[in-house]
């Protein structure tokens, strides 16, 4: 138990040091959908997301004008909002007792 | 990957979505049997950590960028049903709380990434580790290969959306074309980022891997005999 635990926890910290501190220097081009859009010539038929004014939108916080910080702190929210919904899924679906199939 | 509002006309997108629910039903009954006290909380670490890496875009070619989309990844370390609903999770918070991927697109990007990318990956994965030798390396081997095929498969998927609801009218050739060679680019990403995963994790925990199980039993058979 004490290892699974391990485990998770050096999972989870590397996910926040990877969102919060590394994504900062993540590549902001187009990726490759919006790319070929562009080129080909089809990526004025996007429209904005409609909720493309949120807090949260584009991997910043609103208000937050330090742009390290900002996309910092959105990862941080985006990672414990995913661990929490997902933990909270897989737990409750898993078996309960090994001999139940 | 993401595809944003506008791109697929709204009946394609509702049709994508159906599909795309009826896989994560499945997924959801598939997931009950597989996943038990050591697995599910791995699963759930697996769509924290896509989640995360999905955020570090790294450069392709000339002003091109590519992510992780992790299907290959997560089907080998837990198994395509609980990996297709921890994809799912990802788009959906980043739909719901980042505005990245269209709303009415969810469906769409669903459908490729969470059961394209899953289920290619995991197909391809079981494939390779027929073929390779049976040591623990080759799960990482066989992780690369897998990463490397499940993102073309998956941008062959919006080409798909494209040519039946596209609300452009470029010819479908031309998108394929382009679509496809540039996600063999960013598949060479997923690749090197999938089997540094899986064998991280092979390394500390590989009784934890769900695609490493088939290659124990084969060990303990022989062992035994």
């Amino acid at each position: 138990m004490k290892k699974q635990n391990r485990f998770w926890i050096a999972g989870f910290s590397l996910s926040i040091f990877l969102a919060v501190v590394v994504s900062f220097y993540a590549s902001s081009s187009p990726d490759g959908l919006e790319k070929v859009a562009e080129d080909i010539g089809f990526i004025e038929t996007a429209k904005e997301s409609a909720n493309a004014d949120g807090v949260l939108a584009d991997y910043g916080v609103k208000g937050v004008e330090n742009s390290r910080l900002s996309t910092g702190a959105a990862g941080a929210i985006g990672v414990v909002a995913t661990a929490g919904v997902s933990t909270v899924l897989f737990l409750s679906l898993r078996r309960k007792n090994r001999e139940r199939k | 990957m993401h595809i944003p509002d506008g791109f697929i006309d709204i009946p394609t997108s509702l049709a994508f979505a159906g599909v795309a629910a009826a896989g994560v039903a499945i997924s959801l009954k598939g997931a009950k049997s597989s996943l038990d006290e050591k697995t599910a909380p791995l699963a759930g670490l697996t769509a924290t950590f896509i989640f995360a890496v999905q955020m570090l875009n790294f450069p392709v070619a000339a002003g091109t960028s590519g992510h992780l989309l992790g299907g290959a990844l997560a089907a080998i370390l837990v198994g395509p049903w609980a990996a297709t609903l921890a994809l799912t999770v990802v788009l959906l918070m980043q739909g719901l709380l980042f505005a990245d991927g269209g709303l009415s697109a969810i469906g769409l990007n669903v459908f490729n990434m969470s059961l394209i990318g899953v289920w290619c990956g995991y197909g391809s994965f079981l494939l390779l580790k027929k073929l390779l030798p049976k040591k623990k390396t080759s799960i990482a081997v066989a992780a690369f290969f897998a990463g490397l095929l499940s993102v073309p498969a998956a941008a062959a998927g919006f080409v798909l959306q494209y040519a039946i609801g596209g609300t452009a009218t470029f010819s479908v050739a031309t998108v394929l074309a382009a679509m496809v060679s540039t996600h063999v680019l960013i598949g060479i990403g997923e690749g090197v980022i999938s089997a540094l995963a899986v064998g991280a994790v092979m390394a500390s925990r590989s009784d934890l891997v769900y695609g490493y199980k088939g290659v124990k039993q084969v060990l303990e058979v022989r062992s035994q005999g």
